[in-house]
């Protein structure tokens, strides 16, 4: 209902503006109403609620029953449009609008883009790059544990370090994790649980470690209560928060990437009415350049150029971070964690010598026996699993190299494996241990340690390198986009300034 | 003594396949039988002497050659060197070993040292297997191990993944539906263990409303589940030492096992003691085999029987390596009672 009074500032501003709402149905008092307008009142019949009352009819015009504030206000520009100034006046306030709102359109939409995109290269994805290493940590810690365990009440100063700096670095990155987790209730909430298991865990393994130097079983019995803990309550909680940070990225590039076709269609509408009013201008006074809407024009077309061409920059600089290093990061971390958990599964089987066993097809067999299989099958080879998966993704030498030699490992560590099951199975439990945890030095001995340290090095390069590729495109996708913000607001101003002196100028010709 | 002894077999029999008597009634059958028993009752010396690993606390161990009233130590067959088809199979396998289910977590009974090389397995049960391994192939090395848990001693039996167990193995009526027993190698039963500052007196009223731990599958769980004096008995893990975890871990208030195994388990920890005078049952371990493989248990018999008698190298130098230092002095292994 105020509607009409906007519109009406156009051509009635002093009186118009200063109209107050007035209510619906009959006229207020009098005195209440604008001047010029109350003696027309009585003449107006009630209004049925809703409908914008019109009050004040605009000057030479019958008053006429029912008529809208929309109507009033076409009238009004009609009224104003009957004239070449008000035309005028009335093109350039629409051209400075539309350049305006493309300017605003665009850096409004671009900063959301492109703080995304910094999302994505600064927050979201070395979170989620935390917590695959804090995942990876723990599993490489028990895996550490169990072999420290096997190695006797002695364990190798290698082993034990192994372990601290896997322990010391999941406890750093989960104080990062914590303080990034935020509102995320799920990351929050698995985040916590790790904090309040960690201690438990490493508390368990250091009484493992004490009796084992006693000599006494009970230290074997400490290592399978913290293994325990490890696989059925800290792997899944670590395994859950990577999900999470994994989503996160995911939105992220899910808010860098679309293109922003509100503020295109802005920006095509504002050319295409800059091109029509410099036509009309041309058709009415032949003068063919009009400076500043042509340099409204110019502005307005670098702006459109920019946004098209940096956000496709962009978009393709974030598709590839995305195709070349997050879908490898995500399977190389997949792969890696897999690795690590068939070899500790391997060394669980000699810690328990086949004190659990599990159905398979009606048959028992060793429980982590028949894990290790069923991961070291998810690892795959060059053609399946997860390292065929990462082999199809690496997209130069550089990536290939590496997970080809994980592949290679791989291939030997199984056969190793299968020689320290023969060895065990038959009864030469020294023999099998030399297979798994033997000298690598030894080359008589050939133990599966050597393949999987292998492994576990080749992904490591593996993962360095997509990290590296992931970096570069994500910093060529966010630098397309920076500067756009900024650089579309000050040119649509500098483009709205254009075309208002450009039609100021024309104006001035009818003073 | 041997009259005595046959004269408890006699009464046992007239029980065979009737009403098992167990709890507070095997409590009373074994008082009566201590009391026939009278001189043989051995109170062993409480002691708090020797080294950390080494000092059982309190342990007492009851007479050797008395049996509970219902537990069918009686139905082995004779010893006989003769093979069979039981015995043939295992010598004509491809891995010419004998497969043997074992613990590694019985400190003293079936255990690895980690502190030596080779992660060998060492222990009472240990030597005991490796001695019918050398009277089946003739070499004390012939032979495989396999840890198994306690509730898995049984299906390991049936489904022939070993040859036989010996691991601590109570026998009993119920388990003689499943498998062969040989004759009774020792003497135990079960005994609660608890921190010494505890108030648990031993497997009576002062464990109501307390935790208590046990192996699933063993003779502890069912005494518990037949009479728990209102304790919690929810808390059940693969291995007797297990619990010995969860009790430090401050998460069990007290653990029932053998008393034997809990002699052990004492050993690695100074500051728990079994509780109670003696075991509240009274059981033999015996090596269990494939029902029905008469010719091999038949030889294990066999292997027992020398075991027994041997004085230089047999029961007692293998008590006395491994056990005489938590469990005291033993006159020595239970009597052999055979069905024919």
């Amino acid at each position: 209902m105020t509607e009409g009074e906007v519109e009406a500032q156009v051509t009635y501003p002093p009186n118009g503006s200063a109209a107050p709402p007035g209510p619906p149905g009959p006229p207020g008092p009098p005195g209440h109403a604008p001047g010029q307008a109350a003696p027309t009142m009585p003449t107006v019949p009630p209004q049925a609620p809703g409908a914008p009352p019109a009050v004040r009819q605009p000057p030479g015009t019958p008053a006429a029953p029912r008529r809208t504030a929309w109507a009033e206000g076409t009238d009004r520009l009609r009224a104003a449009a009957t004239t070449e100034p008000g035309r005028l006046r009335i093109i350039g306030a629409v051209l400075a609008l539309l350049v305006v709102a493309f300017g605003a359109v665009t850096t409004w939409q671009m900063t959301a883009r492109s703080a995304a995109a910094d999302d994505v290269l600064h927050r979201s994805q070395p979170l989620s790059a935390d917590a695959a290493a804090i995942y990876r940590s723990l599993a490489d810690a028990n895996t550490a544990a169990s072999s420290g365990f096997l190695a006797g009440g002695q364990e190798p100063a290698a082993v034990r370090h192994r372990y601290e700096r896997d322990i010391e670095r999941a406890s750093q990155k989960l104080a990062t994790a914590a303080s990034n987790a935020g509102s995320d209730s799920s990351s929050a909430a698995a985040v916590g649980k790790l904090n309040k298991l960690l201690p438990q865990y490493t508390g368990l393994i250091e009484r493992a470690r004490a009796n084992n130097r006693q000599g006494l079983p009970l230290g074997g019995a400490y290592l399978r209560y913290a293994n325990d803990k490890m696989q059925t309550q800290m792997l899944p909680a670590a395994e859950k928060l990577y999900k999470a940070e994994n989503e996160r990225l995911g939105s992220d590039y899910g808010n860098a990437k679309p293109y922003p076709w509100a503020a295109i269609a802005l920006g095509v509408l504002a050319l295409a009415a800059l091109a029509w009013a410099q036509r009309r201008n041309y058709r009415r006074t032949n003068r063919v350049f009009n400076p500043g809407l042509l340099a409204a024009t110019a502005a307005t077309t670098v702006v459109l150029l920019w946004l098209v061409a940096g956000h496709t920059f962009a978009r393709s600089g974030l598709n590839e971070s995305y195709d070349d290093g997050v879908r490898s990061l995500n399977v190389l971390n997949d792969a890696r964690i897999s690795s690590l958990k068939a070899r500790g599964n391997e060394n669980l089987t000699l810690v328990s010598r086949g004190a659990e066993t599990t159905e398979v097809k009606g048959e028992a067999e060793d429980k982590f026996d028949v894990s290790y299989r069923a991961l070291m099958k998810r690892l795959g080879d060059a053609d399946s699993g997860l390292l065929g998966k990462a082999v199809d993704l690496a997209d130069d030498t550089d990536g290939e190299r590496p997970v080809k030699q994980a592949v290679a490992n791989v291939g030997v560590w199984q056969e190793r494996h299968k020689a320290a099951r023969s060895s065990d199975d038959s009864g030469d439990y020294q023999g099998a241990l030399d297979r798994v945890i033997g000298d690598k030095d030894d080359k008589s001995v050939k133990p599966t340690v050597e393949c999987f340290d292998n492994v576990d090095a080749a992904l490591d390069r593996a993962l360095a390198h997509e990290q590296r590729e992931f970096q570069r495109a994500a910093e060529d996708g966010r630098g397309a986009m920076s500067g756009l913000p900024v650089g579309a607001a000050v040119l649509a101003v500098l483009a709205a300034a254009g075309a208002v002196l450009g039609i100021g100028r024309r104006l001035s010709e009818y003073r | 003594m041997g009259s005595e002894v046959e004269g408890g077999a006699q009464t046992m029999r007239t029980r065979r396949g009737t009403v098992r008597l167990r709890g507070w009634g095997g409590v009373g059958a074994m008082g009566l039988a201590c009391a026939l028993a009278g001189t043989l009752v051995l109170a062993l010396p409480h002691k708090g002497a020797g080294g950390a690993k080494d000092h059982g606390s309190g342990v007492t161990v009851a007479a050797p050659s008395r049996a509970d009233a219902d537990d069918c130590n009686d139905r082995s067959p004779r010893p006989s060197a003769k093979d069979g088809p039981a015995i043939d199979a295992i010598k004509n396998r491809e891995v010419k070993k004998l497969i043997v289910g074992v613990d590694q977590n019985s400190y003293r009974w079936g255990y690895r040292d980690p502190n030596k090389p080779g992660g060998e397995l060492e222990g009472f049960d240990i030597d005991l297997a490796r001695e019918i391994a050398e009277e089946i192939f003739g070499d004390r090395d012939a032979i495989v191990f396999r840890a198994i848990p306690t509730n898995q001693r049984i299906p390991a039996i049936k489904s022939g993944q070993v040859d036989m167990v010996v691991r601590t193995m109570t026998v009993n009526c119920e388990r003689l539906k499943d498998v062969d027993f040989s004759t009774g190698y020792f003497e135990t039963g079960q005994q609660v263990l608890a921190p010494k500052k505890s108030d648990i007196t031993g497997y009576d009223g002062s464990l109501k409303g307390k935790k208590v731990c046990s192996a699933a599958g063993s003779i502890a769980l069912e005494e518990l589940e037949k009479k728990s004096f209102g304790a919690d008995i929810s808390t059940t893990v693969p291995n007797q030492l297990d619990c010995l975890v969860r009790l430090q871990l401050g998460e069990v208030d007290a653990v029932v096992t053998d008393s034997a195994l809990a002699a052990s388990q004492a050993a690695q920890d100074p500051t728990v003691e079994l509780k109670g005078e003696e075991p509240f049952t009274t059981e033999h371990y015996g090596v269990a085999m494939k029902k029905g493989s008469d010719d091999l248990v038949r030889r294990v018999n066999k292997v027992l029987d020398d075991y027994r008698e041997d004085k230089k190298d047999g029961w007692r130098k293998s008590y006395d390596k491994w056990l005489k230092s938590g469990l005291g002095e033993v006159p020595g292994p239970p009597e052999p009672e055979y069905r024919d």
